[in-house]
């Protein structure tokens, strides 16, 4: 049994900064990982910063932007909160020695992004990701902070009370990859989850093979709600035959996107008059498919992405990186000729219902980062806002965790007296099949001593590793992983119908009963990828679900989530968040208003036109 | 329990990168690409070829398993498509034809680092390598000179002990009080140090290099380049920078280096490692006359 103040689940940017920030608060701090901390997929992110450090620019203007672009789903006090921090956070990061790029007078340089009025997006060439994730790794080794790497946390060890609001979490139930033993992780003051993206829930994806949602599927069994699911960003710009990323920084330029007829689309054909390429993610990737399936993509699957008019001195300087993963990714020499792009999935919204301090409605447990949602993305992410996302409410959450007084959020979690229950209307029966996994769900005690809950979730966990290990027959995950992939791009992509949704939801209803007989076929103990791969199909399944449910429901039009039968906002009836509650398994769903009242009155909701 | 990958010699990794190239590989993919690109009929032949499969060798041992205790080699055919990489290749072969088979990965986009791996008798990333870049069979083992737990994955410890012996995060007296002043950096700082920014700690050079593998205690490639990085960023300042130097001047710090360039051959992000050490060895000259 291992004993901490925080423990921080996973060690991307999001973690990294939860874990400094507890450490500064004086709070024994420990990062439990499955990758090593520079492995994680936030240096994947190329980008860069949005902050409103310039003159000219404010933080008001940075939350208008993010509002407008959340196409008014995002909860303004997360929003303003985000835009106020940004700035410090920021130049943190470059007392911290972060390489930004840097202007003329050795100030950081910034570009402009999609969405923004300002060109506020502070970056690092073409890989700003990586030079955070190291940056802030470097601080973690400088202050000493104890991080378990290679650690992969399986299960929350939570009181089992009615209700959620009753729990308290005291802890993680752990795997040590290299060993294969289980062990007890018990937290003091509280768990902080910052395990990322989910991406492998979809097969065209930008995510890295890592980003299996744990923490939101931890989350989301032992009782706390996910919020709006249904929202998945699709990036407009990944190589199609691998999903590798190309930065909107590329357009940020001035990059510009062609069709196989050579015309410049986001104009000719009025996807967005005013900002062209630079309209947000949502608007160019449905723009991009849209000429595909008219008959004017290249190859039938993708357009052009031409940035050799910018010259090789610029992209060098500033978008190098680019250039190398054409190369490697693609084959193509992008100062010679356009790069192949299309759709890919990239990041969600939605996730673990969180407020303004990072916690969740069971005291004690915390999440920050992308598989959090305090709802600062709403519908719709801005490119540029997912690293301070990561690293205000990442700081936030650490210091909140280890005691320090953030004051009241306005943002609640779980459910209250105004809590609307809405209805499921589904093919199938959704959620659990009755096994010994999914009854134990995630929790399971309702002792009052913390080493009492930690103590029975890990022989929970060691009895359901114990069950894969043993089972020599069946099914085996990568088959399953492979139909639940396909299955939701093909029906749960960027445009989406009742029909395909049902689809979805049929398929993965069928890979969840075939789970049941799913088998390890490596009995070893030592560094079992096998094993791993099969938790972490489990916790695909229940993300695909809740995302399929949330975008059954939600008819309507809005940000990433196009409906065919529905072709409009609906603000009288969607101007709020979806939920998605595990009760005994069985999915129920329920309804808060978003938050529009910020500090200086309320955000109009208007026509995004870009 | 751990054992070292076994007939390894030290030679293999200078021969195989020091190979002259007329044309690089992706010359030839580009090529290809637009031979496949000009008409249907061409293209029907490429979609023929795609159905040969691909050999590979890959190493196995499993510490625990009976039958996996004694190291060896499993032959591997997978199916070939055109832009497969060697960790495409390990993947296919893992999920369809063994699940026990094990190696680290997970970007797949040359930034995590954590597929560097011994191809061909070359340290490389398995992501990042095209298989139609390679001669048949593709062997496929894990990095030289580092432990193996099991099949393709190593300890990378060592590597990270040496890593963080650098003293390896920004330190220096001199940021501004105020959180939201920044501390200026010229764009020809920036410049100098920006190749030394770009290591994702792969430990390909590590495992590349001769002496490393022959001296436990030498900081090595990567961790000397991660020094680089700190004592020539100006913002650091001259204290600091005279307390790196201090570090780097030792018996096991860069005057180990015997400049064979197999580190930088090796590299994936392309950063002039040995260039980097040559420097760090004059200005360790130039701020006091000490070899060892």
């Amino acid at each position: 049994m291992y004993e901490h103040d925080v423990i921080v689940v996973g060690a991307g940017g999001a973690g990294l900064r939860a874990a400094i920030a507890a450490h500064e608060e004086g709070a024994d701090v420990a990062l439990v990982t499955k990758l090593h901390p520079v492995r994680s997929h936030t240096g994947a992110a190329e980008g860069g910063i949005n902050a409103a450090i310039r003159d000219g620019d404010s933080w008001e203007d940075h939350a208008y932007d993010t509002m407008k672009g959340s196409d008014y789903l995002g909860d303004a006090p997360a929003i303003e909160t985000l835009c106020q921090d940004s700035p410090k956070e920021t130049i943190q990061l470059e007392h911290w020695g972060m390489a930004f790029s840097r202007e003329d007078d050795g100030s950081v340089s910034q570009r402009p992004f999609g969405g923004l009025s300002f060109p506020r997006t502070t970056y690092a060439g073409a890989e700003t990701g990586h030079h955070l994730l190291h940056t802030m790794y470097e601080q973690v080794v400088k202050r000493g902070i104890q991080v378990y790497d290679e650690w992969y946390v399986t299960r929350l060890a939570v009181t089992n009370q009615d209700d959620p609001a009753e729990r308290d979490c005291h802890g993680v139930i752990a795997y040590d990859i290299k060993s294969g033993k289980i062990e007890g992780f018990t937290a003091k003051n509280g768990v902080i989850l910052t395990t990322g993206g989910l991406g492998q829930v979809f097969d065209h994806t930008t995510n890295a093979v890592a980003n299996t949602g744990d923490g939101a599927a931890m989350a989301y069994r032992a009782g706390v709600p996910l919020e709006d699911m249904e929202f998945i960003q699709f990036h407009p710009t990944t190589l199609p035959s691998t999903g590798v990323l190309i930065s909107e920084g590329v357009r940020g330029e001035g990059g510009i996107l062609y069709n196989s007829e050579g015309e410049r689309f986001m104009f000719e054909h009025g996807y967005a008059n005013n900002e062209g390429e630079l309209a947000s993610r949502d608007v160019v990737a449905r723009a991009e498919l849209t000429e595909v399936n008219n008959g004017r993509g290249i190859n039938d699957e993708y357009v052009h992405l031409d940035m050799r008019h910018l010259g090789e001195e610029r992209i060098i300087d500033r978008l190098e990186n680019i250039l190398h993963l054409a190369e490697d990714f693609e084959g193509v020499n992008a100062l010679e000729e356009p790069m192949p792009v299309k759709p890919g999935q990239h990041y969600a919204m939605g996730g673990i219902e969180t407020d303004e301090n990072g916690e969740t409605c069971i005291s004690g447990l915390y999440a920050a980062g992308e598989c959090a949602c305090v709802s600062v993305h709403g519908a719709n992410r801005l490119g540029g806002n997912a690293l301070p996302e990561l690293i205000v409410f990442g700081a936030r959450a650490g210091r909140h965790a280890a005691g320090k007084d953030l004051g009241t959020p306005e943002i609640t979690t779980g459910k209250t007296e105004d809590t609307e229950i809405g209805e499921l209307d589904t093919p199938v029966e959704p959620g659990a099949v009755g096994t010994p996994e999914d009854a134990v769900a995630d929790g399971g005690t309702t002792m009052a001593q913390p080493s009492q809950t930690v103590e029975t979730a890990l022989e929970a966990e060691r009895a359901r590793v114990e069950r894969l290990l043993e089972r020599d027959e069946g099914v085996q995950q990568a088959e399953l992983r492979a139909k639940l992939q396909k299955s939701m791009t093909a029906n749960v992509n960027v445009f989406r119908n009742e029909e395909g949704l049902k689809q979805a939801l049929r398929d993965i209803r069928e890979v969840r009963e075939e789970y049941e007989n799913v088998y390890v076929n490596d009995p070893s103990r030592t560094f079992n990828t096998d094993l791993i791969h099969t938790i972490e199909m489990r916790n695909l399944i229940d993300l695909a679900e809740a995302i399929t449910l949330g975008a059954l429901v939600r008819d309507e039009f809005r940000g990433a989530h196009w409906r065919q039968e529905n072709q409009e906002r609906r603000d009288d009836v969607w101007l709020k968040h979806t939920l998605l509650s595990w009760e005994d398994g069985t999915p129920e769903l329920w309804f808060k208003p978003t938050i529009l009242e910020g500090e200086d009155g309320e955000y109009e909701p208007k026509i995004r036109s870009y | 329990m751990s054992t070292q990958v076994p007939e390894k010699t030290e030679s293999e990794t200078e021969t195989e990168t020091e190979t002259e190239r007329t044309e690089t590989p992706g010359d030839r993919r580009r090529a290809e690409k637009r031979a496949r690109q000009k008409g249907t009929t061409e293209a029907q032949e490429t979609t023929e070829t795609d159905e040969e499969s691909i050999h590979l060798k890959v190493f196995r041992y499993d510490p625990e398993i009976e039958g996996k205790m004694e190291p060896r080699f499993d032959d591997f055919h997978v199916p070939f498509t055109k832009g497969m990489t060697v960790l495409d290749a390990l993947m296919l072969a893992r999920d369809r034809f063994d699940t026990t088979l094990t190696f680290r990965h997970s970007c797949r986009q040359a930034i995590c680092g954590s597929d560097a791996l011994f191809i061909n008798g070359t340290q490389r990333l398995g992501c990042k390598t095209q298989i139609s870049d390679l001669e048949e069979p593709v062997r496929v083992e894990p990095l030289p000179h580092a432990e193996v737990v099991k099949d393709l994955v190593v300890d990378m410890e060592h590597f990270y002990d040496q890593m963080h012996a650098v003293e390896p995060y920004f330190q220096t007296n001199e940021a501004p009080s105020d959180e939201l002043q920044e501390q200026h950096q010229s764009r020809e700082n920036r410049e100098k140090i920006k190749m030394s920014t770009r290591c994702i700690w792969c430990g390909a050079c590590m495992s590349s290099c001769n002496i490393a593998a022959g001296d436990n205690e030498y900081l090595g490639p990567a961790a000397l380049n991660k020094a680089f990085r700190f004592a020539m960023d100006k913002r650091e300042g001259e204290d600091m920078r005279e307390h790196r130097f201090e570090i780097l001047d030792q018996e096991h710090g860069v005057w180990r280096c015997q400049t064979q360039f197999s580190c930088t051959n090796v590299c994936p992000k392309d950063i002039p490692l040995t260039e980097h050490i040559q420097e760090l060895k004059r200005s360790a000259v130039k701020n006091n006359l000490k070899f060892w």
